[in-house]
């Protein structure tokens, strides 16, 4: 209910701007009969349809998780765009040991095998990816080795 | 005639020792895949498409290994259904119904080889059924113009986006979310639009990103929040032997299934779910109160497992004649195709029938490899199963990544596949489909060409776009393919859920 709600509200800002930064596209010199804003202000004018009907017709609420399973999804996000950052300047193993370790805490924790998992698959997949198909990695941070 | 040159053209290239080692290693991966609750088809292809574009392979050879791949996940999602009474994928979770019951009564074996053997058949026969059908389809396509074209996605979108979502506004505002992404960047008119400065956006949104985090992250995220229980084999796999009496008594069941399938994997947008559901119904109600449905009928594995891997095969058809994908997985094999380069279609035919009849011809042998791993070798693949998810998941948010990074190097790309991620399993709580998303990406592009050129021919007439019987035809089939689940559902419901 309250979810399809604020989902479709939000939807409508969105296309909202959407169509208003369809109106700055540049028309080339010579265009076609639909030119190049057209499309977009069909799909704008679609989503503002379809958001209104969520809110006029939500469905019945989704299932939420509860707070502690949010905590560990916005947990797995930051190790996620953590290892995003780090993973040109520390190299492929350090960090993919680290990311992988507290992903397979967060799914079983038991600390011993958390960092066997993640050390694991860090070497495993640096093998793989670096002999078996040949893809440039760096292992360490540059200037390491 | 000219089929058997052309069957020939493909074996000559299939039987190479470079590409039979790929369809043996895509048998292999797929089936692993397949079996893996949690990894499905489409995600599992995805997220193996930018390993397998960094590695530079020719086209053919790509489409080998990821056609490989999706037969082979189509086979192994079977392997949990029986065993764990888990759908390894969404298209084997009507293999649970019969599946686990039979391994309860200790027949686990029997209802391996019965369902791979069932998946061969359904596969195999698909397999001649789309190499019978796809040149026809292809050469039909030769009449489509730009209005037809632009009819046929519209078709793709309500068929495909009527058939994933219980609501059909929700299904329509994924594909407008997907149309409106495929908008940003230069495109083929060379305007930039919606880039507002960022030139990462100037060429962009890379489907593969998008594909990779709505299919791969997004499955991290609904396994964290339901805490990864912890899956174990509750029944016992004794000597696997070949049930020839039920496999003899299976047969026609395995027929009617696999024709069920291909029909409902031709239709856009059905895709293998409903293939080996309506098979298991078609079945059931056939054989009526003679049979043990859902109690462990062997008919109740070989109808689904032969209707399913049916489906797999014909939902190439359209993707292939036409562009249109007729499910999810095939939307990412798509993405594979544009990626090289290659725009299916009916030029794909006469232009690079290297590439369509090498294909075929490799589908056709990965079928007898993949019935000997599914059925002599399925022990191999039982032990892969207990890999925990612990280390599972872990491993494919890794391949995601390092795929995705050595694919464009850039951390932004990175950053917007979390992002996919994180939208994926929000719009899988709700109940958005996030496959329409990915048909949007990938067609946008052209359904506005084909827009823009169907009025430049008609000198800006909208009538035009209602010009051909065709057209008519296909734009009929598009309201009725959107309008018609909303009736369906009163009548009949969405597949049985599993509850025990």
């Amino acid at each position: 209910m309250a979810g399809d709600r604020i989902f479709g509200a939000v939807m409508i800002v969105v296309a909202l701007g959407y169509i208003l930064s369809a109106t700055t596209i540049q028309v080339p010199l010579f265009p076609d009969p639909v030119g190049p804003k057209t499309f977009p202000f069909m799909i704008g004018g679609g989503v503002i349809v379809c958001a209104l009907y969520m809110m006029f017709r939500p469905d019945p609420e989704a299932d939420w998780p509860p707070l502690r399973s949010l905590l560990s999804l916005v947990i797995a996000t930051i190790v996620m765009i953590g290892y995003t950052y780090t993973l040109k300047p520390l190299g492929f193993l350090i960090p993919t040991a680290l990311a992988a370790g507290i992903l397979s805490y967060q799914l079983s924790p038991r600390p011993v095998a958390a960092i066997l998992t993640g050390v694991g698959l860090a070497v495993g997949l640096f093998v793989l990816f670096r002999y078996g198909l040949d893809l440039g990695l760096q292992p360490f941070p540059r200037g390491w080795l | 005639m000219d089929l058997l040159s052309n069957l020939a053209l493909g074996f000559s290239i299939a039987l190479s020792p470079f590409t039979l080692m790929l369809a043996v290693i895509g048998c292999f991966l797929g089936t692993i895949i397949g079996a893996l609750p949690g990894l499905g088809p489409s995600n599992g292809v995805a997220i193996l498409i930018p390993i397998t574009f960094s590695l530079g392979f020719d086209a053919t050879s790509a489409l080998v290994l990821m056609t490989s791949v999706y037969y082979g996940a189509m086979y192994g999602g079977r392997i949990s259904s029986i065993l764990l009474n888990i759908p390894g994928d969404e298209p084997a979770l009507m293999t649970t119904l019969d599946g686990y019951p039979m391994a309860k009564q200790g027949k686990a074996g029997d209802a391996l080889v019965i369902s791979g053997v069932a998946s061969f058949v359904g596969a195999f026969l698909a397999t001649i059924a789309l190499m019978l059908l796809a040149p026809y389809i292809a050469r039909l396509a030769y009449k489509f113009g730009p209005a037809e074209y632009f009819a046929l996605y519209l078709l793709a979108f309500s068929t495909l986006g009527g058939m994933a979502s219980n609501n059909q506004a929700k299904a329509a505002m994924a594909s407008l979310i997907g149309l409106g992404l495929a908008m940003i960047g230069q495109g083929q008119s060379g305007t930039p639009r919606f880039v507002h400065g960022n030139l990462h956006l100037m060429d962009g949104i890379d489907f593969l990103v998008a594909i990779v985090g709505l299919f791969a992250v997004s499955e991290v995220f609904v396994f964290l929040e339901s805490h990864g229980k912890e899956s174990s084999i509750g029944v016992k796999l004794e000597k696997v032997t070949v049930p020839v009496k039920e496999l003899a008594a299976t047969f026609w069941t395995m027929i009617r299934g696999s024709i069920i399938g291909f029909v409902a994997g031709v239709l856009p947008g059905a895709g293998a779910s409903l293939g080996s559901f309506m098979a298991y119904m078609a079945e059931k109600s056939y054989i009526g109160e003679k049979g043990n449905f859902g109690k462990g009928d062997p008919r109740g594995v070989a109808a689904p497992e032969a209707g399913n891997n049916a489906a797999a095969g014909g939902a190439l058809v359209p993707m292939l004649t036409l562009g249109v994908p007729g499910s999810g997985t095939t939307a990412v094999l798509l993405a594979l195709l544009m990626t090289l380069n290659i725009t299916p279609g009916p030029t794909l035919f006469t232009d690079r029938p290297e590439v369509v009849w090498g294909l075929i011809a490799t589908l056709l042998i990965a079928n007898f490899v993949l019935l000997a791993m599914n059925v002599p070798m399925v022990k191999i693949f039982v032990r892969i199963l207990m890999v925990p998810p612990a280390i599972l998941l872990p491993g494919v948010t890794m391949i995601s990544f390092v795929g995705i990074y050595s694919l464009s190097g850039s951390s932004f790309d990175l950053l917007l596949m979390i992002l996919f991620g994180i939208m994926g399993w929000l719009f899988r709580k709700m109940d958005i489909p996030t496959v329409p998303i990915i048909l949007g990406i990938l067609l946008g592009g052209s359904m506005e060409d084909n827009l823009r050129r169907a009025m430049t021919l008609s000198g800006g007439d909208p009538l035009y776009l209602f010009s051909s019987p065709i057209a008519v035809v296909l734009w009929v089939m598009a309201i009725l393919g959107f309008v018609a689940p909303i009736f369906l559902r009163r009548y009949l419901r969405k597949p049985p859920a599993v509850t025990d």
